[in-house]
């Protein structure tokens, strides 16, 4: 925090820099750029898992238990389990232009489309975006899939006796039931996208230009390669309250009740 | 059976396979990319005419495969049994036992828990190099305590609030001890809730990036993850022998996952939700 108002390289003399480190958060694009860039992967770490996890749970609830659900749970865990680096790395060579995404879109005839798709201005953030998505599904799924365990039978039990399809049934029962699983998912995930650091300095280092750049890595690069020590503390402030102003009413929300 | 019933569940199969395939698609890719000829640059798909084992020989010795286990292994037992610990103790006391000021430590845990690691590693480098700890593993080892802490107290402090109130009264009625009612009565209750949190810091250690890069320069004084990013760095662009690194480095992480899985699916299940 003190650092923040110093003009420091981190060897020589620091100098008072007054406010100048945090007007720059809001006046140098590519440091407002950056922060813009982490709540983009808010929808990709955040409301795709939450959503898609919802989805895979309450499939693999209406299963009967057995090698195949077991075999969905745990398939669809693997990714977290494993260092964010594998994950960065493992999808830098999907998304190469000899990867598995243009082979398969070679593969349908639309290869008009291929890229290289981590160095494509356009597509390059939601390409990262697309990796945390990997990363987290397990993860929401697992902790939704417990939630739906302990919502009591005798709802679902009720709702089908009204008639309830497999649809509104969702909507009834399981949605409301795990209102506590979805807060922690929630703000766990949110937390990864804004904090975001492993995977997006092993598969773009923020580039190309600053398209992909996040608060972590400019932090990381401002500190250690460029020695803008100040500049670099007043941009982890930064972070550091967006980040509890974005958590604070989510866990409102969920203490509610 | 009805057909919107029959419906239903092919397309349920259907979704389920996809997410499935879209899990393990990354990695399958990277095992057949592993297995092309050395130098090339294969196809993201596609299995090898004449798979090349020996690239996994290769890159055992390249990614200096013994010193980043043992490295890991290292980091590993010096932070999980010490926060889990601590983490215990404190968690019990903020739950079971008055603290002065208890509800304004738990305040600051939770502030704690949101912290980003990015907002930290700034003075953190600086500190432990006032220390002269910089390039040493305890500079990975003593900051990782710290920053896990604030989360294994929350999960412990779940855990001890819904601890039998009853059970601490008849220790009390039988002249037990503050201390001797947490030793012989609430830890071996908390079995589950410990052994969860020590699974989770495990792995948190054994994957933490951050630190090991900017606080130790010597990749093989790393955790697996920071070796990892290292080996990327100096073979990015053999594509065959970086997949067949990575697997390597990324298998023990698999295989302890795969082996425990039934109780660490069953542990975050337990610990997650308070």
């Amino acid at each position: 925090m003190q650092y923040s108002f110093y003009d420091w390289d981190g060897i020589g003399p620091a100098t008072p820099a007054g406010l100048d480190n945090w007007k720059a958060i809001f006046t140098q694009p590519e440091l407002l750029q950056s922060v813009v860039n982490a709540f983009v992967l808010v929808v990709f770490y955040t409301v795709l898992p939450v959503g898609l996890g919802l989805v895979a749970a309450s499939f693999i609830r209406e299963l009967k238990p057995g090698a195949f659900s077991t075999t969905a749970r745990v398939v669809l865990f693997v990714p977290q389990v494993l260092p964010l680096v594998a994950a960065g790395i493992a999808w830098t060579w999907m998304y190469s232009s000899d990867g598995l995404v243009n082979q398969v879109l070679r593969a349908v005839g639309l290869d008009q489309y291929t890229r290289a798709w981590l160095g494509d201005f356009t597509f390059a953030l939601p390409a990262v975006g697309v990796i945390g998505v990997w990363v987290m599904l397990g993860f929401c799924t697992v902790l939704l899939l417990a939630g739906i365990g302990k919502i009591d039978p005798a709802l679902y039990e009720a709702a089908r006796l009204d008639g309830a399809g497999p649809v509104s049934e969702f909507f009834a029962v399981t949605l409301p039931g795990l209102r506590r699983e979805l807060v922690v998912c929630t703000t766990f995930t949110i937390i990864a996208a804004l904090a975001s650091f492993d995977v997006v300095q092993i598969a773009t280092q923020g580039g190309p230009g600053y398209q992909t750049m996040v608060p972590g890595v400019q932090i990381y690069r401002m500190t250690f390669l460029q020695q803008h020590v100040g500049q670099a503390s007043a941009l982890a402030v930064f972070l550091a309250v967006v980040v509890l102003l974005v958590i604070w009413p989510i866990q409102r929300l969920g203490r509610q009740k | 059976m009805t057909t919107s019933g029959l419906a239903h569940r092919v397309t349920r199969t259907g979704i389920l396979l996809a997410l499935m395939l879209f899990a393990v698609v990354p990695l399958l890719s990277m095992f057949t990319t592993a297995l092309a000829a050395p130098g090339s640059t294969p196809q993201g798909l596609s299995w090898p005419s004449d798979p090349h084992w020996h690239n996994f020989v290769d890159a055992w010795s390249a990614a200096n495969f013994v010193a980043l286990f043992r490295s890991s292994t290292l980091i590993v037992l010096g932070v999980v049994p010490a926060t889990v610990a601590m983490a215990t103790a404190a968690g019990y006391a903020l739950a079971q036992l008055n603290v002065p000021f208890g509800k304004a430590i738990y305040g600051l845990l939770l502030v704690g828990l949101t912290l980003p690691f990015e907002a930290l590693i700034t003075p953190l480098y600086y500190d432990l190099r006032s220390m002269g700890l910089l390039g040493t593993r305890l500079a990975i080892v003593l900051p990782l305590i710290g920053l896990l802490m604030p989360f294994g107290v929350f999960w412990m402090r779940a855990h001890f609030l819904g601890a039998e109130p009853a059970l601490t009264e008849a220790a009390k009625v039988d002249g037990a001890n503050t201390w001797q009612t947490f030793r012989r009565i609430h830890l071996p209750l908390a079995t589950s809730a410990w052994s969860a949190l020590s699974v989770l810091f495990f792995l948190a250690s054994w994957n933490q990036y951050l630190l090991p890069l900017v606080l130790v320069d010597d990749p093989t004084k790393r955790t697996v993850a920071g070796g990892l990013g290292a080996f990327q760095g100096q073979y990015g662009t053999d594509i065959v022998l970086l997949c067949a690194g990575s697997l390597l480095i990324i298998l023990p992480s698999l295989v302890i996952f795969l082996i425990f899985q039934r109780n660490f699916v069953k542990a975050l299940m337990q610990g997650a939700v308070k």
